[in-house]
Protein backbone atom coordinates (compact mmCIF):
# COMPACT_ATOMS: atom_id res chain seq x y z
CA UNK A 1 0.00 0.00 0.00
CA UNK A 2 1.73 3.24 -0.86
CA UNK A 3 2.35 5.51 1.45
CA UNK A 4 1.93 9.30 1.74
CA UNK A 5 5.13 11.45 0.97
CA UNK A 6 5.48 14.75 1.61
CA UNK A 7 8.65 16.84 0.14
CA UNK A 8 9.13 20.46 1.51
CA UNK A 9 11.35 22.88 0.76
CA UNK A 10 13.58 24.22 4.14
CA UNK A 11 16.93 25.93 4.55
CA UNK A 12 18.78 22.74 4.30
CA UNK A 13 17.65 21.53 1.52
CA UNK A 14 14.44 19.19 1.24
CA UNK A 15 12.77 17.36 3.95
CA UNK A 16 11.18 14.44 3.05
CA UNK A 17 8.66 13.09 5.33
CA UNK A 18 6.15 10.10 5.38
CA UNK A 19 2.42 9.31 6.48
CA UNK A 20 1.38 6.33 7.95
CA UNK A 21 3.16 2.83 6.86
CA UNK A 22 5.88 1.00 6.93
CA UNK A 23 9.40 1.04 5.70
CA UNK A 24 8.74 -1.78 3.11
CA UNK A 25 5.70 0.54 1.77
CA UNK A 26 7.54 3.83 2.59
CA UNK A 27 10.61 3.18 0.46
CA UNK A 28 8.82 2.27 -2.69
CA UNK A 29 6.51 5.13 -2.36
CA UNK A 30 9.56 7.23 -1.86
CA UNK A 31 11.00 6.54 -5.09
CA UNK A 32 7.85 6.67 -7.17
CA UNK A 33 7.26 9.98 -5.20
CA UNK A 34 11.08 10.90 -6.96
CA UNK A 35 10.83 9.47 -10.43
CA UNK A 36 7.24 10.95 -11.19
CA UNK A 37 8.92 14.53 -11.06
CA UNK A 38 12.92 13.80 -11.93
CA UNK A 39 13.80 17.23 -12.66
CA UNK A 40 12.65 18.67 -9.76
CA UNK A 41 14.79 17.15 -7.36
CA UNK A 42 18.14 17.15 -9.28
CA UNK A 43 20.82 18.75 -7.41
CA UNK A 44 18.74 19.05 -4.08
CA UNK A 45 19.98 17.97 -0.60
CA UNK A 46 17.52 16.12 1.00
CA UNK A 47 16.65 15.16 4.75
CA UNK A 48 14.57 12.88 5.76
CA UNK A 49 12.46 12.38 8.63
CA UNK A 50 12.22 8.58 9.40
CA UNK A 51 10.02 9.05 12.62
CA UNK A 52 9.87 5.80 14.49
CA UNK A 53 11.32 3.32 11.30
CA UNK A 54 13.92 1.19 12.58
CA UNK A 55 16.38 1.11 10.23
CA UNK A 56 19.77 -0.60 9.80
CA UNK A 57 23.06 0.50 8.30
CA UNK A 58 22.14 -1.62 4.82
CA UNK A 59 18.95 0.11 5.15
CA UNK A 60 20.24 3.55 5.17
CA UNK A 61 23.12 3.04 2.09
CA UNK A 62 20.14 1.81 -0.01
CA UNK A 63 18.17 5.04 0.84
CA UNK A 64 21.38 7.06 -0.22
CA UNK A 65 21.82 5.16 -2.96
CA UNK A 66 18.95 5.39 -4.68
CA UNK A 67 18.32 9.20 -3.50
CA UNK A 68 22.32 9.69 -5.93
CA UNK A 69 21.45 7.59 -8.32
CA UNK A 70 18.45 10.16 -8.65
CA UNK A 71 20.36 12.71 -8.26
CA UNK A 72 20.33 14.12 -4.72
CA UNK A 73 22.60 13.86 -2.10
CA UNK A 74 21.69 12.78 2.01
CA UNK A 75 23.33 14.44 4.36
CA UNK A 76 20.91 14.04 6.99
CA UNK A 77 18.22 11.78 8.76
CA UNK A 78 15.99 12.23 11.20
CA UNK A 79 15.20 9.68 13.92
CA UNK A 80 13.45 8.84 17.09
CA UNK A 81 15.24 5.16 16.81
CA UNK A 82 17.74 5.23 18.56
CA UNK A 83 19.01 2.14 17.03
CA UNK A 84 18.44 4.12 13.24
CA UNK A 85 20.48 7.08 14.83
CA UNK A 86 22.84 4.86 15.36
CA UNK A 87 23.27 2.99 12.25
CA UNK A 88 23.09 7.01 11.02
CA UNK A 89 26.08 7.84 12.73
CA UNK A 90 27.58 4.33 11.34
CA UNK A 91 27.19 5.82 7.63
CA UNK A 92 28.77 9.15 8.36
CA UNK A 93 24.87 10.74 7.94
CA UNK A 94 23.91 13.56 10.12
CA UNK A 95 21.11 13.39 12.81
CA UNK A 96 19.97 16.70 13.03
CA UNK A 97 19.69 19.92 11.74
CA UNK A 98 22.42 22.78 12.23
CA UNK A 99 20.80 25.32 14.58
CA UNK A 100 19.09 28.28 13.04
CA UNK A 101 20.61 31.61 13.31
CA UNK A 102 16.94 33.11 13.27
CA UNK A 103 16.83 36.05 15.37
CA UNK A 104 14.61 35.78 18.07
CA UNK A 105 12.94 39.42 17.07
CA UNK A 106 11.95 40.28 14.06
CA UNK A 107 13.98 43.39 11.93
CA UNK A 108 12.84 46.33 13.97
CA UNK A 109 12.44 50.14 12.64
CA UNK A 110 11.75 51.69 15.69
CA UNK A 111 14.41 54.01 16.77
CA UNK A 112 15.07 55.60 20.57
CA UNK A 113 16.83 59.32 19.67
CA UNK A 114 18.18 61.54 22.68
CA UNK A 115 16.93 63.55 25.30
CA UNK A 116 15.24 66.67 24.26
CA UNK A 117 12.51 69.29 25.57
CA UNK A 118 10.23 71.18 24.00
CA UNK A 119 8.48 74.91 24.82
CA UNK A 120 6.27 75.08 23.30
CA UNK A 121 5.82 79.26 23.74
CA UNK A 122 7.73 82.16 23.08
CA UNK A 123 10.19 82.62 25.14
CA UNK A 124 10.73 86.68 26.35
CA UNK A 125 13.40 88.66 27.59
CA UNK A 126 14.67 87.52 30.60
CA UNK A 127 13.29 84.00 29.98
CA UNK A 128 16.55 81.74 30.23
CA UNK A 129 15.99 77.32 29.91
CA UNK A 130 19.29 75.62 30.50
CA UNK A 131 19.09 72.29 29.86
CA UNK A 132 21.13 68.73 29.56
CA UNK A 133 20.42 67.47 26.37
CA UNK A 134 18.39 69.35 22.93
CA UNK A 135 15.95 71.91 23.05
CA UNK A 136 13.02 72.60 20.86
CA UNK A 137 11.03 75.99 20.87
CA UNK A 138 7.65 76.06 19.79
CA UNK A 139 7.81 79.76 18.99
CA UNK A 140 9.79 83.12 18.93
CA UNK A 141 13.12 83.45 21.25
CA UNK A 142 12.68 87.30 21.43
CA UNK A 143 15.94 89.11 22.32
CA UNK A 144 16.84 89.32 25.52
CA UNK A 145 16.14 85.56 25.99
CA UNK A 146 18.66 83.03 26.68
CA UNK A 147 18.96 79.12 25.12
CA UNK A 148 21.60 76.63 26.91
CA UNK A 149 21.88 73.13 25.64
CA UNK A 150 24.22 70.52 26.01
CA UNK A 151 23.02 69.07 22.69
CA UNK A 152 21.33 71.18 19.29
CA UNK A 153 18.68 74.09 19.20
CA UNK A 154 15.85 74.11 16.99
CA UNK A 155 13.72 77.25 16.82
CA UNK A 156 10.22 77.08 14.86
CA UNK A 157 9.93 80.78 14.81
CA UNK A 158 12.33 83.63 15.16
CA UNK A 159 15.67 82.91 16.84
CA UNK A 160 16.62 86.76 18.38
CA UNK A 161 18.09 86.13 21.47
CA UNK A 162 20.77 84.02 22.48
CA UNK A 163 21.71 80.64 21.88
CA UNK A 164 24.67 78.20 23.27
CA UNK A 165 24.36 74.74 21.86
CA UNK A 166 26.43 71.72 22.79
CA UNK A 167 27.47 73.93 25.68
CA UNK A 168 29.34 71.14 27.54
CA UNK A 169 31.87 71.03 24.35
CA UNK A 170 29.69 69.06 21.67
CA UNK A 171 30.61 70.44 18.09
CA UNK A 172 28.87 68.25 16.48
CA UNK A 173 25.86 70.26 18.07
CA UNK A 174 23.60 72.51 15.53
CA UNK A 175 21.59 75.29 15.97
CA UNK A 176 18.35 75.97 13.41
CA UNK A 177 15.51 78.58 12.92
CA UNK A 178 13.22 79.61 10.85
CA UNK A 179 14.59 82.86 10.97
CA UNK A 180 18.52 82.75 12.17
CA UNK A 181 18.78 86.34 13.58
CA UNK A 182 20.61 85.64 17.19
CA UNK A 183 21.59 88.30 19.10
CA UNK A 184 24.80 85.64 20.07
CA UNK A 185 25.19 82.23 18.85
CA UNK A 186 27.39 79.58 20.22
CA UNK A 187 28.35 76.15 19.70
CA UNK A 188 30.27 74.45 22.04
CA UNK A 189 33.73 76.89 22.86
CA UNK A 190 33.21 78.86 19.47
CA UNK A 191 30.88 82.18 19.29
CA UNK A 192 29.55 84.61 16.42
CA UNK A 193 27.09 87.29 16.37
CA UNK A 194 24.77 87.85 13.82
CA UNK A 195 25.70 89.88 10.88
CA UNK A 196 22.94 92.54 9.96
CA UNK A 197 20.55 91.19 7.42
CA UNK A 198 17.55 92.56 5.47
CA UNK A 199 14.74 90.49 4.34
CA UNK A 200 14.78 87.30 6.26
CA UNK A 201 16.71 84.42 4.49
CA UNK A 202 14.82 81.90 5.36
CA UNK A 203 15.33 78.64 7.21
CA UNK A 204 19.03 78.06 8.33
CA UNK A 205 21.05 75.75 10.14
CA UNK A 206 24.18 76.66 12.30
CA UNK A 207 27.36 74.32 12.56
CA UNK A 208 30.70 74.39 13.10
CA UNK A 209 33.09 73.51 10.31
CA UNK A 210 36.62 73.51 10.74
CA UNK A 211 36.89 75.16 13.62
CA UNK A 212 34.44 77.78 12.18
CA UNK A 213 31.06 78.82 12.86
CA UNK A 214 28.56 78.71 9.37
CA UNK A 215 25.71 79.04 9.12
CA UNK A 216 23.59 77.88 5.51
CA UNK A 217 19.98 77.48 4.34
CA UNK A 218 18.16 74.85 5.07
CA UNK A 219 18.68 71.75 2.94
CA UNK A 220 16.47 69.24 3.12
CA UNK A 221 18.84 67.07 0.67
CA UNK A 222 22.41 67.51 2.55
CA UNK A 223 22.29 65.69 5.96
CA UNK A 224 23.29 67.25 9.31
CA UNK A 225 26.66 66.80 10.40
CA UNK A 226 26.73 63.29 11.62
CA UNK A 227 25.93 62.82 15.40
CA UNK A 228 24.25 66.42 15.15
CA UNK A 229 21.28 64.29 17.08
CA UNK A 230 23.87 62.00 19.01
CA UNK B 1 -20.51 98.72 40.67
CA UNK B 2 -17.72 96.70 40.47
CA UNK B 3 -14.60 98.85 39.43
CA UNK B 4 -11.53 98.03 37.07
CA UNK B 5 -8.08 98.04 38.12
CA UNK B 6 -5.94 98.98 35.83
CA UNK B 7 -2.18 99.03 36.38
CA UNK B 8 0.27 101.00 34.30
CA UNK B 9 4.08 100.10 33.59
CA UNK B 10 6.63 99.62 31.22
CA UNK B 11 9.90 98.12 32.65
CA UNK B 12 11.67 101.10 31.14
CA UNK B 13 11.62 104.92 32.94
CA UNK B 14 10.63 107.90 30.93
CA UNK B 15 8.64 106.07 28.30
CA UNK B 16 5.02 107.99 29.55
CA UNK B 17 3.49 105.99 32.21
CA UNK B 18 2.74 108.64 34.55
CA UNK B 19 1.50 110.75 30.93
CA UNK B 20 -0.99 107.93 30.03
CA UNK B 21 -1.94 107.16 33.72
CA UNK B 22 -2.81 111.44 33.56
CA UNK B 23 -4.68 111.78 30.58
CA UNK B 24 -6.20 108.35 30.36
CA UNK B 25 -8.02 109.21 33.96
CA UNK B 26 -8.63 112.55 32.79
CA UNK B 27 -10.18 111.18 29.32
CA UNK B 28 -12.57 108.54 31.02
CA UNK B 29 -13.67 111.25 33.56
CA UNK B 30 -14.65 113.49 30.72
CA UNK B 31 -16.54 110.43 29.67
CA UNK B 32 -18.41 110.59 33.00
CA UNK B 33 -16.52 107.87 34.73
CA UNK B 34 -16.02 107.67 38.29
CA UNK B 35 -11.70 107.11 38.37
CA UNK B 36 -9.38 107.20 41.17
CA UNK B 37 -5.58 107.35 40.48
CA UNK B 38 -2.73 105.98 42.57
CA UNK B 39 0.73 107.01 42.36
CA UNK B 40 2.64 103.89 43.52
CA UNK B 41 6.03 105.62 42.66
CA UNK B 42 6.81 106.04 46.99
CA UNK B 43 9.83 108.26 47.05
CA UNK B 44 9.78 109.51 43.22
CA UNK B 45 6.06 110.64 42.75
CA UNK B 46 5.22 112.33 40.00
CA UNK B 47 1.45 111.67 38.98
CA UNK B 48 0.77 114.82 41.10
CA UNK B 49 2.56 117.06 39.20
CA UNK B 50 1.15 115.89 35.75
CA UNK B 51 -2.28 116.53 37.09
CA UNK B 52 -1.51 119.69 38.87
CA UNK B 53 -2.57 118.57 42.42
CA UNK B 54 0.86 118.82 44.15
CA UNK B 55 -0.18 121.56 46.46
CA UNK B 56 -3.22 119.49 47.68
CA UNK B 57 -1.54 117.29 49.19
CA UNK B 58 -2.18 116.29 52.77
CA UNK B 59 -2.26 112.35 53.36
CA UNK B 60 -0.15 110.12 50.76
CA UNK B 61 -0.94 106.22 50.28
CA UNK B 62 1.87 105.19 52.80
CA UNK B 63 -0.31 107.56 55.36
CA UNK B 64 -3.43 104.87 54.63
CA UNK B 65 -0.60 101.99 54.92
CA UNK B 66 0.26 102.74 57.93
CA UNK B 67 -3.11 103.91 59.55
CA UNK B 68 -1.88 107.49 59.97
CA UNK B 69 -4.95 108.32 57.61
CA UNK B 70 -7.64 107.03 55.83
CA UNK B 71 -8.50 105.90 52.60
CA UNK B 72 -10.82 109.19 51.86
CA UNK B 73 -8.76 111.16 53.77
CA UNK B 74 -5.98 110.99 51.09
CA UNK B 75 -8.31 111.11 48.10
CA UNK B 76 -7.43 114.48 46.45
CA UNK B 77 -10.59 115.85 44.31
CA UNK B 78 -9.65 116.85 40.70
CA UNK B 79 -9.94 120.71 40.25
CA UNK B 80 -11.57 120.26 36.89
CA UNK B 81 -13.30 117.10 36.62
CA UNK B 82 -15.47 116.30 40.19
CA UNK B 83 -15.27 112.23 39.59
CA UNK B 84 -11.44 112.38 38.99
CA UNK B 85 -9.63 111.57 42.42
CA UNK B 86 -5.53 111.50 43.25
CA UNK B 87 -3.89 108.86 45.69
CA UNK B 88 -0.63 110.60 45.90
CA UNK B 89 2.94 108.35 46.67
CA UNK B 90 4.88 109.17 49.56
CA UNK B 91 8.14 111.58 48.61
CA UNK B 92 10.17 110.82 52.12
CA UNK B 93 9.93 107.06 51.72
CA UNK B 94 10.56 104.56 49.18
CA UNK B 95 9.43 101.05 47.98
CA UNK B 96 9.55 98.94 50.60
CA UNK B 97 7.16 101.37 52.85
CA UNK B 98 4.07 99.63 51.09
CA UNK B 99 3.71 95.68 50.03
CA UNK B 100 1.58 93.51 47.67
CA UNK B 101 -0.84 92.84 50.08
CA UNK B 102 -1.25 96.23 50.99
CA UNK B 103 -2.12 97.41 47.32
CA UNK B 104 -5.05 94.54 47.01
CA UNK B 105 -6.32 95.50 50.37
CA UNK B 106 -6.81 99.54 49.08
CA UNK B 107 -7.65 98.13 45.70
CA UNK B 108 -10.75 95.76 47.46
CA UNK B 109 -11.85 98.98 49.26
CA UNK B 110 -11.82 100.83 46.49
CA UNK B 111 -13.88 98.57 43.72
CA UNK B 112 -17.45 99.17 45.23
CA UNK B 113 -16.91 102.74 45.29
CA UNK B 114 -15.58 103.48 41.68
CA UNK B 115 -15.31 102.73 38.23
CA UNK B 116 -11.63 103.05 37.30
CA UNK B 117 -8.83 102.33 39.18
CA UNK B 118 -5.72 103.85 37.58
CA UNK B 119 -2.24 102.76 39.40
CA UNK B 120 0.96 104.02 37.62
CA UNK B 121 3.60 102.10 38.40
CA UNK B 122 7.28 102.93 38.88
CA UNK B 123 10.05 101.93 36.31
CA UNK B 124 11.97 98.40 37.25
CA UNK B 125 10.85 94.91 37.93
CA UNK B 126 11.47 94.87 42.03
CA UNK B 127 9.19 95.76 44.80
CA UNK B 128 8.00 98.45 43.12
CA UNK B 129 6.43 96.89 40.32
CA UNK B 130 5.62 93.99 42.24
CA UNK B 131 3.36 96.45 44.57
CA UNK B 132 1.91 98.14 41.09
CA UNK B 133 0.81 94.71 39.35
CA UNK B 134 -0.64 92.69 42.66
CA UNK B 135 -4.26 94.02 42.62
CA UNK B 136 -4.35 94.85 38.50
CA UNK B 137 -7.46 92.91 36.73
CA UNK B 138 -5.31 94.23 33.47
CA UNK B 139 -2.00 95.67 32.93
CA UNK B 140 -1.57 98.44 30.57
CA UNK B 141 2.05 98.08 29.52
CA UNK B 142 3.84 101.32 27.62
CA UNK B 143 6.69 101.46 25.75
CA UNK B 144 8.83 103.74 23.15
CA UNK B 145 8.94 102.31 19.40
CA UNK B 146 13.01 102.14 20.26
CA UNK B 147 14.62 98.88 20.72
CA UNK B 148 15.40 99.07 24.34
CA UNK B 149 12.37 99.82 25.25
CA UNK B 150 10.86 97.05 23.67
CA UNK B 151 13.15 94.66 25.29
CA UNK B 152 12.19 96.32 28.73
CA UNK B 153 8.47 95.62 27.53
CA UNK B 154 9.25 92.38 26.72
CA UNK B 155 10.66 91.38 29.63
CA UNK B 156 7.91 93.19 31.75
CA UNK B 157 5.34 91.36 29.47
CA UNK B 158 7.19 88.08 30.77
CA UNK B 159 6.81 88.80 34.48
CA UNK B 160 3.35 89.65 34.03
CA UNK B 161 2.83 86.06 32.44
CA UNK B 162 4.54 84.95 35.24
CA UNK B 163 2.89 85.97 37.82
CA UNK B 164 -0.40 85.53 35.42
CA UNK B 165 -1.39 88.95 35.27
CA UNK B 166 -0.52 88.87 31.81
CA UNK B 167 -0.39 89.47 28.50
CA UNK B 168 -2.12 92.88 28.91
CA UNK B 169 -2.42 95.48 26.31
CA UNK B 170 0.11 97.77 24.75
CA UNK B 171 0.38 101.48 24.83
CA UNK B 172 3.12 102.90 22.17
CA UNK B 173 4.00 106.05 22.94
CA UNK B 174 5.73 109.05 21.81
CA UNK B 175 5.62 107.91 17.68
CA UNK B 176 7.49 110.32 14.85
CA UNK B 177 5.74 109.04 11.59
CA UNK B 178 8.33 110.86 9.31
CA UNK B 179 11.20 108.74 11.02
CA UNK B 180 9.34 105.88 10.73
CA UNK B 181 8.45 106.18 7.06
CA UNK B 182 12.15 106.75 6.68
CA UNK B 183 12.67 103.28 8.75
CA UNK B 184 14.61 104.84 11.37
CA UNK B 185 11.63 104.23 13.95
CA UNK B 186 10.61 100.63 14.74
CA UNK B 187 6.89 100.38 13.87
CA UNK B 188 3.75 99.25 15.07
CA UNK B 189 4.26 95.82 13.06
CA UNK B 190 7.93 95.43 13.92
CA UNK B 191 6.90 95.76 17.70
CA UNK B 192 3.79 93.89 17.72
CA UNK B 193 5.53 91.24 16.42
CA UNK B 194 8.52 90.87 19.03
CA UNK B 195 6.28 91.80 21.71
CA UNK B 196 2.67 89.76 20.50
CA UNK B 197 0.40 91.50 22.78
CA UNK B 198 -3.23 93.47 22.12
CA UNK B 199 -2.70 97.38 20.95
CA UNK B 200 -4.34 99.69 23.04
CA UNK B 201 -3.33 102.69 21.80
CA UNK B 202 -0.83 104.99 19.55
CA UNK B 203 0.59 107.89 20.81
CA UNK B 204 2.32 110.23 18.73
CA UNK B 205 4.89 112.22 19.96
CA UNK B 206 3.30 116.08 20.51
CA UNK B 207 5.66 118.54 22.80
CA UNK B 208 2.01 120.01 23.69
CA UNK B 209 2.70 116.88 26.55
CA UNK B 210 5.51 118.42 27.83
CA UNK B 211 3.71 122.09 28.17
CA UNK B 212 0.73 120.50 29.55
CA UNK B 213 3.14 118.26 32.20
CA UNK B 214 4.46 121.64 33.36
CA UNK B 215 1.16 123.71 33.62
CA UNK B 216 -0.53 120.28 35.40
CA UNK B 217 -2.92 120.54 32.61
CA UNK B 218 -3.24 116.86 31.26
CA UNK B 219 -3.05 117.16 27.25
CA UNK B 220 -6.64 114.97 26.96
CA UNK B 221 -8.19 118.33 28.17
CA UNK B 222 -6.87 119.97 25.44
CA UNK B 223 -9.40 119.36 22.27
CA UNK B 224 -6.30 120.62 19.76
CA UNK B 225 -3.68 118.18 21.18
CA UNK B 226 -2.75 115.36 19.11
CA UNK B 227 -1.17 113.13 21.67
CA UNK B 228 -4.66 114.29 23.65
CA UNK B 229 -7.07 112.76 21.16
CA UNK B 230 -5.32 109.62 21.08
CA UNK B 231 -5.28 109.42 25.10
CA UNK B 232 -9.05 110.26 24.59
CA UNK B 233 -9.07 107.13 21.99
CA UNK B 234 -7.68 104.99 24.39
CA UNK B 235 -10.52 106.03 27.21
CA UNK B 236 -12.50 104.97 24.52
CA UNK B 237 -11.34 101.74 23.47
CA UNK B 238 -11.10 100.92 27.18
CA UNK B 239 -14.96 101.70 27.21
CA UNK B 240 -15.55 99.41 24.48
CA UNK B 241 -15.83 101.96 21.77
CA UNK B 242 -14.35 100.29 18.07
CA UNK B 243 -12.21 103.20 17.67
CA UNK B 244 -9.83 102.33 14.38
CA UNK B 245 -6.22 103.58 15.06
CA UNK B 246 -4.47 105.82 13.40
CA UNK B 247 -1.94 105.38 10.57
CA UNK B 248 1.15 107.33 12.20
CA UNK B 249 3.62 106.03 9.15
CA UNK B 250 2.59 109.28 7.42
CA UNK B 251 0.34 107.77 4.56
CA UNK B 252 -2.58 109.91 5.47
CA UNK B 253 -1.34 112.31 2.77
CA UNK B 254 -2.87 110.87 -0.88
CA UNK B 255 0.37 111.87 -2.63
CA UNK B 256 2.72 110.37 -0.59
CA UNK B 257 0.99 107.30 -0.56
CA UNK B 258 0.46 107.50 -4.36
CA UNK B 259 4.74 108.13 -4.49
CA UNK B 260 5.22 105.34 -2.39
CA UNK B 261 3.05 102.89 -4.48
CA UNK B 262 4.93 104.14 -7.65
CA UNK B 263 8.81 103.82 -5.76
CA UNK B 264 7.43 99.74 -4.67
CA UNK B 265 6.54 99.20 -8.17
CA UNK B 266 9.84 100.18 -9.61
CA UNK B 267 12.14 99.42 -7.20
CA UNK B 268 13.47 95.94 -5.88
Amino acid sequence: MPVEVSVKGIHEGLLITFGEGSWEEAFPSLLNHLDSKPDFFLGANAIVQLGSFPLQVVDLARLRSALADRGMGLRTVLSESPATVNAAKNLGLETSLPPREVPETPLSTELTGSEAVLLAQTLRSGNSINFPGHVTVLGDVNPGAEIVATGSVIVWGHLRGTVHAGAQGDENAVVCALDLSPMQLRIAGFAATSPPRGRSSGPEIASLRDGQLVAETWNPKEKPPAHAGG
Amino acid sequence: MTAKVLTVTSGKGGVGKTTATANIGVALALLGQKVVCIDSDIGLRNLDVVMGLENRIVYDLVDVVEGRARLRQSMIKDKRLPELYLIPAAQTRDKTAISPSDMVRICDELREETDWVLIDSPAGIERGFRNAIAASDTAIIVTNPEVSAVRDADRIIGLLEAEEKGPGKLIINRIKPELVERGDMLATADILEILAVDLLGLVPEDESVLISTNRGNPAALDSKSKAGQAYRDIAGRLMGEPIPFPSLDGTDNLRKRLARLMHRGGGS
